[in-house]
């Protein structure tokens, strides 16, 4: 059972840092379905720098600037250009897709890396080993990051003059505008924001989860991600819990073909996908999004 | 040439220019001759008689599902399951293609194609139907049916449908009856390529030239201006989202007839996302479709034999198809913000 709460945990950090970092963007009001490539990019950059360093703090770091530098890309196309953000995002899948996968031969010499030198957990003495509330005293650094994170997001979001503005220009950006702030800058910062949270989840799953690089190893975990904001209402704490369930139901999926049982994988590894539809199934209607989500705020005259 | 005419390809030309420049920059990278990897793409893709042959069937499929892409857009949905429908519409083609037989290929060719239209169709229509009556967004719902078809179709051909004593998962031959014949001999090119074109031609006219395609438009123009005009915003999304889905379905039914002639686990190599690109660069142009589609399906052909003649990755080519969608992105919003100012 600790076992099970353990790998749930894990596999659903990625997804958590990326579902954040997607917050920040749509309650910015930029549509974020760049999420995939970003955090493949994180994945990339964070072992590539593992590789040349031998130093995965590093690839840690390279990763955050490069998701960053992602960020800034679409946040150019969406609030700058005015892109449609769906064509921007997309796009942005495509070429961290193609790129990663390029680079991954120039750079490796081959389509993936040999397994790198990783983070390991840190495990605290006696609380480890508490039943059930033992999990999480025996996790490696960046979940006890995500925890904080998730915590910062929540006062960040709703007590702060940061998440005011952040969530006004979400929702009335024209408000927002006329109140002083500027628009652009805060989603310029909020899409940045954004990348860099989504791509140290990509790093997270390279170096800390898989321990290699292949490409296309984001698998979809990106538009998971989105659907766990959806089904998380935009809120730090509910997209997280949300990735919970979709980390369990990955771990209950791996365990279960471990086990040998009598399921064919598949169905196993479509559960996820499966569960997030009828999640947005059951929340149809009732989860509302940030309100000019998706529209690139129209140039004033 | 008139300027109407030249001004709206003018600045996606210049886009895959600049692609196909930083493309040049990442061959020099892996320690290629740019020059020697362009003309091998361009000679095996176009002016090589099989080479022509792969592109035409490569084609074929993206040209079918960026259609259904277009369809979904003009009434303003965002179709991105086409890789999930082209599987269903593999599927149920060849499901025809086996279990069917003994009749006419001028039946089983038909019917196969009608089944796998209309499980693309089905696969479409949910999230269309959850779009429309429950407000679902369809981005993610399309999304999410890809993973679920995928691997559905991964399910059947490693099991039910395996073919006997097959080395890796397939299902067995289709009958020769609902197999696709060959147009150009000693090639790939199929009739797919045909149908394509002809869909495409439908399309136009049903879309350009007649109330029905008035509505979609309008629905995609203003819903809340097409709600007063007596158009059901809801059956006109189900709609296009079941028709959009079906395309992409025929897609699938034509590689399954036409190319392979049985089901394989890789049905498509990424052929919906691809058409999505296809889609959005065509600007809403059925003539649009067709020339991004020969674009993207010649580099698609091309690329294999660049690894093999110049010593270029695969890999390079994806990165220029997603920088080219970027680029025109790009300028396409240029041109946009220009206007406007």
């Amino acid at each position: 059972m600790n076992d099970y709460l353990i790998a749930s945990l894990r596999l659903a950090v990625p997804l958590a840092f990326a579902a954040l970092g997607g917050m920040y963007s749509e309650r910015s009001g930029v549509l974020n379905i760049a999420l995939e490539g970003m955090l493949l990019t994180g994945s990339f950059t964070g072992t590539a720098i593992t590789f040349y360093t031998g130093n995965p703090w590093l690839g840690m770091l390279a990763a955050l600037i490069a998701g960053a530098l992602v960020g800034l890309l679409h946040a150019f196309l969406c609030v700058s250009l005015y892109v449609n953000q769906l064509v921007s995002g997309l796009a942005i899948n495509l070429v961290a897709a193609g790129l990663t996968a390029f680079l991954a031969r120039l750079v490796f010499h081959g389509a993936s890396t040999q397994r790198l030198p990783g983070i390991e957990p840190i495990i605290i003495p006696g609380l480890a080993n508490l039943p059930i509330l033992g999990v999480f005293f025996q996790q490696d650094i960046f979940v006890y990051l995500l925890l904080a994170l998730v915590i910062a997001s929540l006062y960040i979001l709703f007590h702060t003059s940061f998440g005011l503005t952040l969530r006004a220009v979400g929702e009335y950006p024209q408000a927002a505008a006329t109140a002083g702030v500027s628009v652009k800058k805060v989603r310029y910062l909020a899409v940045m924001l954004s990348g860099s949270l989504a791509s140290l989840g990509g790093a997270y799953l390279a170096l800390v989860q898989i321990m290699f690089f292949t490409e296309g190893m984001s698998a979809g975990k990106g538009f998971i991600a989105i659907a766990a904001l959806i089904f998380g209402r935009w809120h730090p704490i509910g997209s997280t819990l949300a990735c919970l369930l979709f980390g369990a139901t990955e771990a209950l999926q791996l365990r279960i073909q471990a086990l040998g049982a009598n399921i064919p994988y598949q169905f196993l590894v479509m559960l996820p996908y499966a569960i997030a539809l009828f999640a947005l199934l059951g929340l149809a209607g009732k989860s509302k999004p940030p309100q000019s989500l998706g529209i690139s705020d129209t140039p004033k005259r | 040439m008139n300027e109407k005419y030249l001004k709206p390809i003018l600045s996606p030309l210049i886009a895959i220019a600049a692609s196909l420049m930083v493309g040049a920059i990442l061959i020099l990278l892996a320690g290629a001759n740019p020059l020697t990897a362009y003309t091998a793409l361009l000679q095996e893709s176009c002016f090589n008689y099989f080479g022509f042959g792969n592109t035409l069937t490569k084609m074929t499929p993206l040209l079918l599902t960026s259609l259904g892409v277009l369809v979904a857009l003009k009434a303003g949905q965002f179709n991105i399951g086409g890789e999930g429908q082209i599987y269903l519409g593999a599927l149920g083609s060849t499901l025809v293609g086996l279990y069917v037989q003994g009749i006419p290929a001028l039946i089983h060719i038909p019917l196969a194609l009608c089944v796998g239209f209309l499980f693309g169709a089905i696969w479409g229509a949910i999230p269309g139907y959850l779009k429309a009556v429950r407000g679902v967004n369809e981005v993610i719902t399309t999304l999410l049916l890809n993973y679920i078809a995928i691997n559905l179709v991964s399910y059947l051909v490693q099991n039910p449908l395996k073919a006997p004593a097959a080395p890796s998962p397939y299902s067995p031959l289709i009958a020769k009856s609902a197999q696709l014949p060959i147009i150009l001999p000693q090639s790939l090119a199929h009739a797919g390529i045909i149908l394509a074109v002809i869909v495409a031609g439908i399309l136009w006219v049903l879309l350009v030239r007649s109330p029905l395609g008035y509505q979609i438009t309008a629905v995609g123009f203003n819903p809340t201006a097409a709600r007063y005009a007596h158009i059901s915003v809801e059956r006109t999304i189900m709609l296009v989202m079941a028709v959009a889905g079906g395309l992409a379905g025929l897609a699938g039914a034509s590689e399954v007839m036409g190319s392979k002639y049985r089901l394989f686990e890789q049905v498509s190599p990424g052929y919906g996302f691809d058409a999505i690109a296809i889609a959005f660069l065509s600007r809403g142009s059925i003539g649009g479709v067709i020339l991004t589609s020969l674009f993207f399906a010649a580099l698609r052909s091309g690329a294999n034999v660049m690894q093999r003649s110049a010593g270029v990755p695969v890999t390079v080519v994806y990165a220029i198809q997603g920088l080219t969608v970027l680029f025109i992105a790009i300028s396409l919003a240029v041109e946009g913000k220009r206007q406007r100012e």
